[in-house]
């Protein structure tokens, strides 16, 4: 019973133990997600509702869905990010959804910063549904909750992180967690898109994918957006794939347990090749099961912590 | 005609304070000395015991925002916030809009000062028309109408043609030039300091490079074209380092810092206060350490306040959104006695060269002194208060300041504008 906080807005700022009760709570909603019946009371009687400034179909729908199972009203607003810059501010935003009753609100926002903004000036509980080049904590959960189903730990594994990792909210919250945890955490990807200091975390940044990959217990393959060519941050998305791209080759450098991870929408061809996303060891769909669990136990956790209140 | 008896005097000359009596009359600093034979009956008295009295403090880097932006700041309101903040003569920036890029405008800036300014009010003109970088001002007209420096400041210079006919032209008119030094194409839209805190708190970052590009750039001008360039908001130690060597090859050049540079860094980012925003970003411990070593040594000549005012609204938003600047009138002089000379990086005197005498100087205006016959422009502090930072209290329309809730040493308790007090004690006269 260690969740006691309002929001959550990233995993640097929570605790091991908070790690483990959500990690604990999600393998009880995950079992209910596997029930010929999904409806569960836990959240009857609570509104939630996702705000989303950006385009999403999996995420938004993985809250919905998990509210809806456990019995909430829920409710979903999507702006689009063009209109962040004028039109109505973010704090007048959620202050009208929580006028109408919203006990959690699920934001994403393409600005780093926007779900702590919102925390700060509203009551109800804030989910950060990833935000900016910040945090994607719900996503790192979940991934973090997948590789302990599989490889039945979570400390002393190595995990590659591959890709784009300077515009990457899931790289920086699976990095915060996954060293919380213990493991092992090696990045790789074009130093264009290698923040600056990211070592300073206790990641280990490797100039190579094959030094990433070697030996790796988890390969994580990360969205490459189109526009990081046209913003010239990579000369070309062929180069990318011919350079970093995660191959039938590079995954035989790997662990022989390796699980292959990629938080969607994959760009087939690109960052993994199909015969990797389809190939035995890819966990890709059970991720995406394991983001409802996940969001269930969060949005239960949350709205628990308002009736012990 | 006021009497200030028995307080210290930071003479702006002497190396130490001494204890004296202080009469001013008519405007002007009358009489210094120990008990002296005043007509008290017509005589305000000011019992010093316990506090010091300093030349008034002169701020080179201001933004008072009229015309244009009334809601973020205007003459009055700014004007009132510097005498709160100690400041007698200040030098306002001019990306106004219109900007300050004709003597008509330099003239509606000083009849607004006279009008409404309770604090002395010196213009900055543009060193390119409409701030656009491409073609120089009417620099004789400025120079006659009265502006007392050139700046682009927002917006650097970016064409470095552009940069060095502006030198050679306002040459002649021995005006200065003040250089906002930055590589535009570098900083992008970069919203703080690169490096690990820009990294995990996932915001675009300005990297040191781009600032010293730019200084770097100015020194080189200043070399071949023989002409003075005061570089305003060095926020770096690869800057310093860069201005260091330039001063020793003697190089024409001479520049300011401002209080957040070393009293905050981009660790105060965390948590996306957006009063952390400003240009340049705050950068690190290390960068600090270098600005406070560069103000000793005298690298770093002026320290001025870049008090950039902006309305609530503009700072209430999302971190990338949000405005860039600190209003910094009200803390600039706390915050140099608090972490400069309390950490012992100089004394009181070298605070007040760099906040009165050096800035004074360079601009070519009054000031900088308490001496007989001298106009009686003067502020008195009581070193020993701390006070916790209250933005409310604050007469600037910007409450954007990061060191708000912060405990500091030393408050501005009088400021004196050609004899007359202005402030007293928190308020207004």
């Amino acid at each position: 019973m260690a969740l006691r906080r309002k929001d959550i807005l990233g995993l640097r700022d929570l605790s091991l133990e908070e790690i483990d009760e959500i990690l604990n709570t999600a393998e009880l909603m995950k079992y209910i997600l596997t029930q010929n019946n999904k409806r569960t009371p836990h959240l009857q009687g609570k509104s939630i509702v996702t705000l989303f400034y950006e385009n999403s179909t999996r995420t938004r729908l993985s809250f919905e869905l998990a509210s809806k199972y456990m019995g909430a009203s829920a409710a979903n607003v999507s702006t689009p990010s063009s209109s962040v810059a004028k039109g109505e501010t973010l704090l007048d935003t959620g202050r009208t959804i929580e006028s109408m009753g919203a006990d959690v609100i699920i934001i994403r926002h393409p600005m780093s910063g926007a779900p702590h903004l919102l925390a700060k000036h509203v009551d109800a509980s804030i989910i950060n549904a990833g935000d900016g080049m910040n945090e994607h904590p719900t996503q790192a959960l979940l991934d973090m909750y997948t590789i302990k189903e599989k490889l039945g730990r979570l400390n002393d594994i190595k995990v590659a992180i591959i890709g784009d990792i300077m515009h990457s909210r899931v790289a920086r919250s699976n990095i915060w967690g996954l060293r919380a945890v213990g493991a092992q955490v090696y990045l790789a990807g074009p130093q264009t898109l290698m923040p600056l200091d990211i070592e300073k975390t206790g990641a280990v940044v490797c100039t190579t994918v094959e030094e990433a990959i070697e030996g790796a217990d988890v390969v994580m393959g990360l969205r490459i957006q189109k526009e990081r060519q046209r913003e010239g941050l990579i000369p070309s998305i062929r180069e990318y794939a011919h350079l970093f791209g995660i191959d039938k080759e590079r995954i035989e450098l790997a662990s022989p347990n390796l699980i292959i991870m990629h938080p969607g929408p994959v760009n087939r061809g690109i960052e993994m090749t199909s015969e990797v996303i389809d190939s035995p060891a890819s966990v890709i769909n059970e991720q995406v099961t394991n983001g409802v669990a996940i969001r269930m136990a969060l949005l239960y956790l949350l709205t628990r912590r308002r009736m012990v209140a | 005609m006021i009497y200030i008896k028995d307080i210290s005097i930071v003479d702006g000359v002497s190396e130490i304070p001494y204890k004296g009596d202080i009469v001013i009359d008519m405007g002007k600093i009358v009489k210094i000395g120990k008990g002296l034979d005043v007509d008290f009956k017509n005589a305000i008295t000011i019992n010093g015991k316990g506090l010091h009295i300093l030349p008034g403090l002169v701020d080179m880097h201001c933004h008072l925002r009229e015309p244009g932006y009334e809601y973020k700041e205007d003459i009055e309101s700014g004007t009132k916030s510097a005498a709160a903040g100690g400041f007698t003569s200040i030098s306002a920036m001019a990306n106004t809009n219109p900007p300050i890029d004709n003597g008509g405008m330099v003239n509606f800036i000083k009849s607004r000062a006279k009008e409404v300014g309770i604090v002395k009010v010196y213009p900055i003109a543009t060193i390119t028309k409409g701030l656009q970088g491409k073609e120089i001002t009417e620099i004789g007209e400025l120079y006659e109408a009265g502006a007392v420096a050139l700046s682009d400041d927002g917006m650097p210079v970016k064409d470095s043609n552009v940069m060095k006919l502006a030198l050679q032209y306002s040459r002649m008119f021995n005006m200065l030039i003040i250089s906002h030094c930055e590589d535009l194409d570098l900083a992008a839209d970069g919203v703080m300091n690169e490096g690990y805190m820009s990294t995990i708190l996932g915001l675009k970052g300005i990297n040191r490079a781009a600032e010293e590009i730019g200084i770097a750039r100015d020194i080189i001008l200043a070399k071949h074209y023989k002409t003075h360039i005061h570089i305003a908001h060095v926020s770096t130690s690869g800057s310093v380092e860069l201005i260091r060597q330039a001063k020793h090859e003697g190089i024409p050049i001479t520049c300011e810092t401002a209080p957040h540079y070393f009293s905050a860094t981009d660790e105060w980012v965390d948590g996306y206060d957006t009063n952390t925003k400003v240009n340049p970003p705050l950068r690190t411990v290390d960068d600090v350490e270098a600005i406070k070593k560069g103000l000793m040594d005298g690298t770093i000549d002026v320290i001025a306040t870049d008090h950039a005012p902006h309305h609530m609204d503009e700072k209430n938003i999302e971190y990338n959104l949000a405005a860039f600047g600190i209003s910094g009138f009200e803390t600039a002089f706390s915050l140099a006695y608090t972490n400069l000379v309390e950490q012992g990086i100089f004394n009181l005197s070298t605070l007040v060269e760099k906040m009165s005498s050096k800035p004074a100087n360079i601009l070519g205006i009054d000031g900088g002194k308490i001496k007989e016959g001298c106009i009686a422009d003067m502020t008195i502090v009581d070193l020993n208060r701390e006070y916790i930072v209250d933005v409310d209290n604050f007469y600037s329309k910007g409450k954007n300041n990061p060191f708000n809730g912060k405990k500091l040493k030393g408050q501005v308790l009088y400021t004196i504008v050609d004899g007359k007090i202005v402030y007293e004690k928190g308020k207004i006269v």
